[in-house]
């Protein structure tokens, strides 16, 4: 079963002449353990997608799913519950609370959500420590680097158990070795087994996820094939 | 790839056999640029008759001659590495020819044009990123390489990016959509272009 589903999803903006379409018919599944980058130039859709995706948005028509429950047919509270407990996301601009810190961001939505403050904590620490900014939980974002805040952001993201990652542009605030290696954490937490979507204009970005899907317009209008590895590059007189 | 100057260079850090120098090479490059044992011995005569190289005279061609710099082949070596490579003229790019191809005919939708290439690039850019997934920390010759591969393929996904917002902005001009299907503007005529000489732009001094 797809983490992920999106069934024919369309979202208009407006009506009649000042309608606009954001999204056309567009079907995406995402699988546990995989990471797809929808790529496309801004305006395309790409974060209409993303939100109807985490739920903030419903679609004008069509269905988007997650762990197989159809978004549109629950209740409010229990799409909530679902946001709190089951997505994560990562913006550009890290979206940490100034006022609090580290530990406390990564913290704060388990217990929202009802874990008590001691295990929701012991739960946060595992995570900044998987993205090696344990040593610098007790600090606060504004004397975090660029790298390290996205790491938190990450951490936030990925706390507790979390099914599905997604995230706009998160290297996009960040130099490219600093931005390779926010992506080799996103890619390792899909490895766990959470479902990520990331959706991005930059191809560099979107080249790490298991499969680009483009989209233009508001519709998916093609997507990459599975590929040989990568021991095909290197072999003697390949490229030459 | 310069394998004259690599040489030289694995030479100035002391004397060498041929072999050794192929291995060093190899592993120098990420192993992303396989060179043959007859390569490196064409090469090293070259040097030394260059005077650049040097090696024992009373030793037979085999395997066991040692090879090592000279005084000039320093020299050479320290100014080839601070010469910038030309790049002042643009490389023939089939992938340019083929885009300025599709604009003149008609009946091409160019944007599906370009995603078939934008595709077939950001693939090659996944199979990098995979390789660049799994070079560790210690092997930098092969994560520079990777990179600049990497590099060079976004350029191209940027390009291409870019030949679809200029397309779709001349179609959003009345003028041009008045024109109906995609229609090459003619060229200028040769007086009306920049006086711009390939070859003369940043020409290393």
């Amino acid at each position: 079963m797809s983490v992920l589903e999106l069934r024919q999803v369309s979202k208009s903006y407006g009506t009649g002449p000042t309608e606009v379409r954001a999204l056309d018919a567009v079907d995406l599944q995402v699988e546990a353990g995989s990471l797809v980058a929808v790529m496309g130039p801004s305006g395309s859709g790409k974060s209409t997608l993303l939100t109807i995706a985490g739920s903030l948005e419903t679609p004008t028509s069509g269905e988007a799913l997650v762990e197989g429950r159809v978004l549109t047919e629950m209740a409010a509270n229990e799409r909530a519950r679902l946001r709190r407990r089951s997505i994560g996301y990562v913006f550009q601009d890290f979206n940490l609370l100034a006022g609090l810190t580290a530990v406390e961001n990564v913290s704060l939505p388990l217990e929202l959500d009802g874990t008590p403050i001691r295990a929701a904590r012991r739960l946060a620490r595992e995570a900044l420590d998987e993205l090696e900014v344990g040593p610098r939980a007790d600090h606060f974002p504004d004397q975090l680097s660029g790298g390290e805040r996205q790491r938190v952001a990450i951490a936030r993201a990925v706390v507790g158990d979390r099914r599905l990652l997604l995230a706009d542009e998160p290297t996009g605030a960040l130099d490219s070795v600093n931005g390779e290696a926010v992506m080799r954490l996103v890619l390792a937490a899909c490895r766990r087994g959470v479902a990520g979507v990331v959706v991005t204009h930059d191809a560099q970005l979107a080249a790490w996820a298991d499969r680009v899907v483009f989209l233009r317009d508001g519709r998916l209008v093609d997507a990459t094939a599975p590929r040989p590895g990568p021991e095909s590059l290197l072999a003697p007189g390949a490229g030459s | 790839m310069s394998v004259r100057h690599a040489l030289l260079a694995l030479l100035s850090e002391g004397p060498k056999y041929g072999l050794q120098l192929r291995q060093e090479f190899e592993a120098g490059t990420g192993e992303v640029w396989p060179l043959n044992v007859g390569q490196v011995y064409t090469t090293l005569q070259r040097l030394e008759r260059d005077g650049l190289v040097e090696s024992d005279s009373e030793a037979d061609d085999g395997p066991q001659r040692v090879f090592r710099a000279t005084a000039a082949g320093a020299d050479e070596l320290a100014t080839w590495l601070r010469t910038p490579p030309d790049m002042s003229s643009p490389p023939r790019d089939e992938l340019v020819i083929k885009v300025l191809v599709a604009l003149r005919l008609p009946g091409v939708d160019v944007a599906e044009l370009v995603q078939a290439h934008r595709r077939y690039v950001v693939e090659l850019m996944q199979q990098y990123t995979r390789l660049k997934a799994d070079v560790t920390d210690g092997e930098v010759p092969l994560a520079l390489v990777v990179d600049a591969e990497v590099f060079r393929l976004d350029a191209i996904v940027r390009w291409l990016d870019t030949v679809e917002v200029r397309l779709a902005r001349r179609a959003g001009d009345p003028a041009a959509a008045g024109a109906g299907a995609v229609e090459a503007t003619p060229p200028p005529p040769p007086a009306a272009r920049p006086a711009w000489r390939p070859g003369r732009i940043g020409a290393p001094r």
